[in-house]
């Protein structure tokens, strides 16, 4: 148990700068999503951390120790791989008891302790077989088990449920939380899946290029996210961006003209200045009746979820998506011009370099 | 699909297959039998009185057992043993550790091993081993095998290693272990089966060539069986096809119990990726 410090690391491979001056501390006890599309530097960090990759530049501490240099092995870590990495040739209770054997704990120690891991991870029944014969779901706890065996001292997750089935992923999530609260240990979870980062972390740095651009617990992020980028990232549906100009107090799209009255960060723009507009599908409300302040449109397509209805608008060459929670959802016919607003506080402006426009 | 058509398209593949198979079966067949027949044929018969003679006079030929036994035994093991462990070695730097010009490297070698195996280097070989002063010494005749049998062993052995995700090794430093430990606990079992193809590979190929040690050996009491067979022959130059089939059968005796043995205790399975 023990934070993990980052002190601007930079990584390159060759010229690809992978993680770019990266500086994040991650507390004791803490699970940290690293969230980001692919190719941003999430394994890489995640590896750094393990001593998979040696930073280039920047320093790396685990607790109070200075890791930089250490060899995986002298870094008490334990890591789940995206592919498992689970041995072929050794049986389950061998691969659970592997971080044991290496540690020199005795036989008879080192195989209770892993049947008592496994137990605790439903496949206590499963010991004799080999991975090849178990399934996917069982694969996953298994290299779990394998990585909480000898108690490390971080927890590191390389997008391990990206290989099973969506219903499985749920359950295994869950799973994940309560495992690594019920231990208390820092954990570092590597995903894509905003979902899946929004469910378990206590905070989500997203990245970007090499470069955490936010981090801040999931609410914080889904509620004020300082770039574009991650606005649009985060939810699913993601978030509607709209590019306009600054005119009179009013911002002024290709089609359409929105009054910024009650828009407090108004104040810090200028005439002439570009912005993007941006508005979450749960804050557009859909009327078919005509509206002040708002923009028409025509029902491009409707999607009845159950809990929840996405409606979806052409504007110009782009969607405007909308989202109706319950069972009602606004009476539009498929053709049939509505009329969407947004009440001011709802609405996110973004500058034309694609940061946070706050008020002044 | 019209049936007559569809009938007939089978027998005609049937027959194909029937005269392919004879084509193939048929010599295994006569050193299955020609051994055990009391005069010297080429056709496929059940021998009408078998006998044992032929052998008992094979086992008399202290020159040729000593050849079998222990000569070519020495050579193709010598052999297997080292082209399996050097090619396992560079195959796993060749496939882990990032070069530039790697594979151009790899490339040259095969092109390289045909050369030292084929009859055109036969000379220059010669004249080598010949400086080296190992003429006339079952380690000569391993060193040439080894240099001819190599570069395609680690061609084999590094696509072999390719397909192993580096997750396993790298989940194993992770786990704790030391470089050591991490080859001998992960790579060495996952490496098995390929070493086990190689090993019988370079065996085989060593235990069927003729050129080589007819070329590099003197002394009898250092032939291998190949060469040996010779001693089945009259003095004017024709093999005694009953005795040169009996040694063939036994020929092929180690061979077959080489392969029976790694399959019974090692199997030929290949653990792949775990598939998800
Ligand atoms: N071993 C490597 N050699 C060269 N480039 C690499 C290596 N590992 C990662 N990269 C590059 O670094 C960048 C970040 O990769 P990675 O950390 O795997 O991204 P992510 O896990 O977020 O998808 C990518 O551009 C990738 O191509
Ligand atoms: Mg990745």
């Amino acid at each position: 148990m023990a934070r993990v410090l980052f002190e601007n690391v930079t990584k390159e491979f060759g010229s690809v700068k992978a993680v770019n001056d990266v500086s994040l501390e991650i507390q004791d006890g803490e699970l940290l999503c690293l969230l980001g599309p692919s190719g941003c530097g999430k394994t890489t960090t995640l590896r750094l951390i393990a001593g998979l990759e040696t930073a280039t530049s920047g320093r790396i501490h685990i607790g109070d120790t200075d890791v930089t240099r250490f060899s995986p092995k002298d870094r008490d870590v334990g890591m789940v791989f995206q592919d498992y990495a689970l041995y072929p040739h050794m049986n389950l209770a061998d691969n659970i008891a592997y971080p044991l054997k290496v540690r020199k704990v005795r036989e008879a120690a080192r195989m209770e302790r892993a049947k008592e891991v496994a137990d605790h991870l439903r496949i206590g029944h499963l010991m004799e077989r080999l991975p090849g014969q178990i399934s996917g779901g069982q694969q996953q706890r298994t290299s779990v088990a394998r990585a909480v065996v000898h108690e490390p001292r971080v927890f590191l997750f390389d997008e391990p449920l990206s290989n099973l089935d969506a219903k499985l992923r749920l359950e295994s999530r869950g799973f994940i939380k309560h495992l690594q609260q019920e231990m208390g240990v820092t954990a570092v979870y590597v995903t894509h899946d905003q979902a899946e980062a929004m469910a378990l972390a206590d905070r989500i740095a997203v990245m970007q290029d090499g470069v955490i651009v936010q981090i801040g617990s999931p609410l914080e992020i889904y509620r004020n996210p300082q770039t574009s980028f991650v606005a649009n990232f985060l939810g699913s549906p993601p978030m509607n961006l709209f590019d306009a100009e600054v005119r009179n107090g009013s911002f002024v799209g290709s089609s359409f003209e929105l009054d910024a009255k009650g828009v407090k960060e108004h104040s810090a723009l200028n005439d002439g200045d570009s912005v993007t507009l941006g508005i979450r599908p749960e804050h557009v409300r859909v009327s078919p009746k005509p509206m002040k302040n708002s923009i028409a449109s025509e029902l491009y397509a409707f999607e009845a979820l159950g809990p929840e209805s996405i409606l979806s608008f052409r504007i110009d060459e782009q969607l405007l998506v909308a989202r109706a929670f319950g069972d009602d959802p606004p009476e539009i016919e498929m053709g049939q011009t509505a009329y969407l607003s947004f009440e001011p506080r709802h609405l996110h402006l973004f500058n034309e370099h694609g940061s946070r426009v706050n008020a002044d | 699909m019209n049936l007559p058509k569809y009938v007939l398209a089978r027998i005609g593949f049937y027959v194909f297959v029937v005269i392919v198979a004879t084509a193939f079966a048929l010599p295994l067949l006569w050193l299955l039998l020609a051994p055990f027949g009391r005069q010297a044929t080429l056709a496929v018969r059940i021998p009408s009185e078998p006998t044992l003679a032929n052998f008992v006079s094979v086992f008399r030929n202290a020159f040729a057992m000593r050849a079998l036994f222990v000569n070519s035994i020495i050579q193709a093991v010598g052999a297997m043993l080292l082209i399996t462990a050097v090619a396992t070695l560079t195959a796993y730097s060749l496939s882990r550790i990032r070069l530039p010009g790697r594979d151009m490297f790899v490339y040259m070698l095969i092109l390289f091993s045909s050369v030292v195996t084929g009859s055109a280097a036969m000379v220059p070989i010669f004249l080598l081993i010949f400086e080296l002063g190992l003429i006339d010494s079952h380690t000569g005749v391993i060193l040439v095998f080894t240099g001819g049998l190599l570069p395609v062993a680690i061609f084999i052995m590094r696509d072999f290693m390719q397909s192993l995700p580096k997750s396993y090794e790298e989940s194993a430093l992770v786990n704790g272990a030391s470089t050591l430990q991490m080859l001998r606990h992960v790579v060495l079992p996952l490496t098995r089966p390929g070493m086990m193809v190689i090993g019988i590979w370079a065996f085989v190929n060593v235990w069927g060539s003729f050129l080589i040690p007819f070329i590099l050996l003197r002394s009898p009491d250092r032939m291998p069986a190949a060469t040996a067979t010779y001693s089945f022959y009259t003095e004017a130059g024709t093999p005694v096809i009953t005795l040169v089939s009996a040694y063939a059968l036994l020929y092929i005796l180690p061979v077959l119990a080489l392969y029976l043995f790694v399959n019974w205790r090692y199997g030929f399975q290949f653990f792949g990726g775990i598939k998800s």
